[in-house]
């Protein structure tokens, strides 16, 4: 895929990146794209330039979360906050089905009223990869979900090039980032030196070339593509947390039973979040209610969490009670089963859940602790699965 | 993706907690399925659930399900009548090696409500007798009050080459039979390791004794042994995450499996 239309780049100013907003809102697209709401940037709705969060970036560390003036004008100067574009894709909560009783008849009534097409503007090289995952997870294997297959088909994806890096970011190791190499219609790298402030577009589609076409862009040349490759290069210099992910499924296998586990459960307060701000994660739950009448009913779908002991619930009782287990659970889903199920880590490296741990828990620490003590002698304990 | 209405043809209760539903199957929903199979059961407002299916392979036009009562869906499935409607999602999920087992022995082990998905399977070997060798049917229930298929479980004890045997853990005044847990009943069968697939349903810590007991006394291989596992399921098509078991989905990539994809996992506390 590497027409000439897709190769196309071109260099704008800054009121331009609020006519690319418009434009797309005008050819039927809802823009989403960053803002600051309560302290933090979240992806909303976007209807002009003054929407973005211009001059602000954050401070992240593990647990630690805090918005920051920068002194500049930098429209994306920030690195990522605790939403991720699944908000969209894959939404909190969907109604999956309606049914109704009539004269003893069962009726389901199907779901029709089709979603918005969404432009997200702002979408980071590590968000692109989690956003492949998922697309994995939920469409490319045996059956395909249809609501997140009717939001992700009609997709315009800008992606930005992250000049900085957080000091939870580990994109490196995962392979993901900094700069976005494939999977989006438009790529922005916001070029800020002196007095200079300008975007460079580079379309990675022909719908993004298209949109590339209708901005009043100047030619751009070597030296502007030059100076992108420099700040990927620069934010990849500011990333110190790593993952080893050599051998790194083999040996989470090989450790089940490692005390790590019960080091980290006694930190662990079982609450979830990490799930939640995780762009990967995708386990749901469904819920159906019915009016008083019982005439009418519904099927819910909401986002669920293998943190809470309803997750794994069957008659008898959960099969994972301890925090030990859950904990282990996630680690080893994301870092080592993902991969057998759908031939891809489940982590981008994109460090949300490190920040968003209310005791900072960190998965590359973790991770190297066991590593640094691996043990090979599982200690069995008798297994209540399904004893009842 | 949304469940298809199905019309209850007959409720047939199977003991005190336990109820056999025949659904009629709608022309356009097809209701083919390969023993072993499951589908997802929604009941009106109350929830869905996965059931195996438990009936005759080779009836067309009907799809046969064993419940039993455990808790709030189930103990509203059970209360339907004839007439009434539940939605059917499915056949989901992987089946018994019926093909891998032509020519061979087949061996059925089976705990409580666990002999539902494997009935399908003793139909699907009675309907093509000369397709298979000798038939052995292992039964452990509770209690004499908890057997399930009375009926067809002598019909099939009076079947050529078939060997029917049922144990209850605890048995009552009344009860003539055997007591003890469903490896004991190993002491009557003798099986010839090179030709014979076992298949497998039960609590999980049940079918981790037999698989034991079967593999080491009676040398068959890992891989001739095979067993359903159990977990909570919200989807059936590997999409809500409830039923992963290691780097398995229940759903999709079993609910049947051979003993030696499991065996590895099962001794993991928790997982
Ligand atoms: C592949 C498969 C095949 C099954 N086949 C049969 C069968 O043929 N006959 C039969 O009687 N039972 C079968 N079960 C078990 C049956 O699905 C559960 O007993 C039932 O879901 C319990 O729901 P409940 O609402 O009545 O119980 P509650 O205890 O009220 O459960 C609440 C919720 O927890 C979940 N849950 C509880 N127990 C289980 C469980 N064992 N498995 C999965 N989810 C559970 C369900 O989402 C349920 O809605 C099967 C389970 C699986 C996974
Ligand atoms: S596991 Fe953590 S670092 Fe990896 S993708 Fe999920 S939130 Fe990001
Ligand atoms: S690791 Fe942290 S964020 Fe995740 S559940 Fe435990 S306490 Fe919550
Ligand atoms: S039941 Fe939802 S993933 Fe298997």
């Amino acid at each position: 895929m590497s027409s000439r239309e897709e190769g196309l780049s071109g260099l704008v100013d800054l009121p331009s990146i609020g006519q690319l907003i418009s434009l797309l809102e005008r050819q039927g697209w809802r823009v989403i794209g960053p803002t600051v709401r309560d302290g933090a940037i979240v992806y909303e709705r976007v209807e002009s330039i003054d929407d973005l969060p211009r001059g602000w970036t954050e401070e992240q560390e593990a647990g630690r979360y805090r918005l920051k003036r920068r002194g500049d004008d930098a429209l994306f100067g920030y690195n990522l906050g605790p939403q991720s574009w699944k908000k969209y894709l894959h939404p909190p909560e969907v109604r999956l089905l309606e049914a109704r009783r009539e004269n003893g008849l069962l009726k389901i009534l199907k779901q029709s009223d089709p979603p918005p097409r969404y432009a997200f503007l702002g979408v980071r090289a590590c968000e692109l990869a989690a956003i492949a995952v998922q697309d994995r997870v939920l469409v490319g294997d045996r059956f395909a979900d249809p609501i997140y297959e009717a939001r992700r088909k009609n997709l315009f994806l800008i992606a930005v090039n992250c000049a900085q890096a957080a000091p939870t970011c580990f994109c490196t190791s995962m392979g993901t980032g900094p700069r976005a190499r494939q999977g989006y219609d438009l790529a922005i790298t916001e070029i800020l030196e002196g007095e200079r402030h300008e975007f460079l577009l580079e379309a990675g589609s022909e719908q993004g070339a298209s949109v590339l076409g209708q901005l009043r862009a100047r030619q751009a040349g070597p030296a502007d593509s030059e100076i992108a490759e420099k700040m990927a290069e620069h934010a990849a210099s500011q990333i110190h947390r790593r993952i080893e992910t050599e051998g790194l499924h083999d040996l989470l296998y090989a450790n089940w039973e490692h005390p790590r586990w019960d080091d980290a459960a006694g930190r662990c307060l079982s609450c979830g979040n990490c799930t939640m701000v995780c762009p990967t994660c995708f386990c749901t739950n469904v819920e159906d209610v019915s009016d008083v009448r019982g005439e009418h009913a519904e099927r819910w779908r909401r986002w669920d969490s293998c943190y809470t002991l309803s997750f794994s619930y069957i008659h008898g009782g959960s099969v994972r009670r301890s925090v030990r287990s859950r904990y282990r659970q996630w680690l080893t889903h994301k870092l080592a089963s993902w991969i057998d199920q759908f031939g891809t880590s489940g982590c981008v490296g994109c460090g949300r859940c490190i920040t968003w741990c209310p005791v900072g828990i960190d998965l590359t620490a973790e991770v190297r602790a066991i590593r640094d003590t691996p043990t090979r002698a599982p200690k069995r304990r008798e297994n209540r699965n399904g004893e009842s | 993706m949304a469940p298809a209405p199905h019309r209850i043809l007959r409720v047939k209760r199977e003991t005190h907690d336990t109820f056999t539903l025949t659904l009629e199957v709608p022309e356009e929903a097809g209701g083919e399925f390969a023993p072993g199979q499951f589908s997802m059961l929604y009941v009106f407002g109350v929830g869905e659930l996965p059931i195996s299916i438990s009936g005759d392979p080779g009836v067309p036009g009907q799809l046969v399900y064993t419940v039993r009562a455990v808790g709030k869906a189930t103990g509203s499935l059970v209360k339907l009548r004839a007439g009434d409607w539940v939605g059917v999602r499915g056949p989901f999920g992987s089946a018994w090696p019926v093909e891998a087992a032509r020519g061979k022995d087949v061996l059925i082990v089976a705990g409580g409500i666990g002999l539902a998905p494997l009935r399908s399977v003793i139909y699907h070997v009675l309907n093509n007798r000369d397709a298979y060798g000798r038939l052995t049917i292992l039964y452990g229930a509770r209690s004499p009050k908890d057997l399930l298929y009375r009926v067809d479980f002598r019909s099939w004890s009076r079947q050529m080459d078939t060997h029917a045997l049922t144990t209850v853990d605890h048995g009552d005044l009344r009860w003539r039979g055997r007591v003890g847990v469903v490896t004991t009943l190993f002491r009557y069968v003798r099986l010839v390791p090179e030709r014979t697939i076992a298949m497998l349903c039960g609590p999980e810590i049940m079918m981790r004794y037999v698989c034991a007991e079967i593999e080491k006394n009676h040398q068959l291989p890992a891989s001739q042994i095979h067993l359903t596992m159990e977990r909570n399921m919200k989807c059936a098509a590997g999409f809500c995450g409830h039923c992963q078991f290691g780097p398995y989905f229940i759903c999709k990539d079993g609910p049947v499996f051979s003993y030696e994809r499991m065996k590895p996992l099962l001794g993991i506390y928790e997982l």
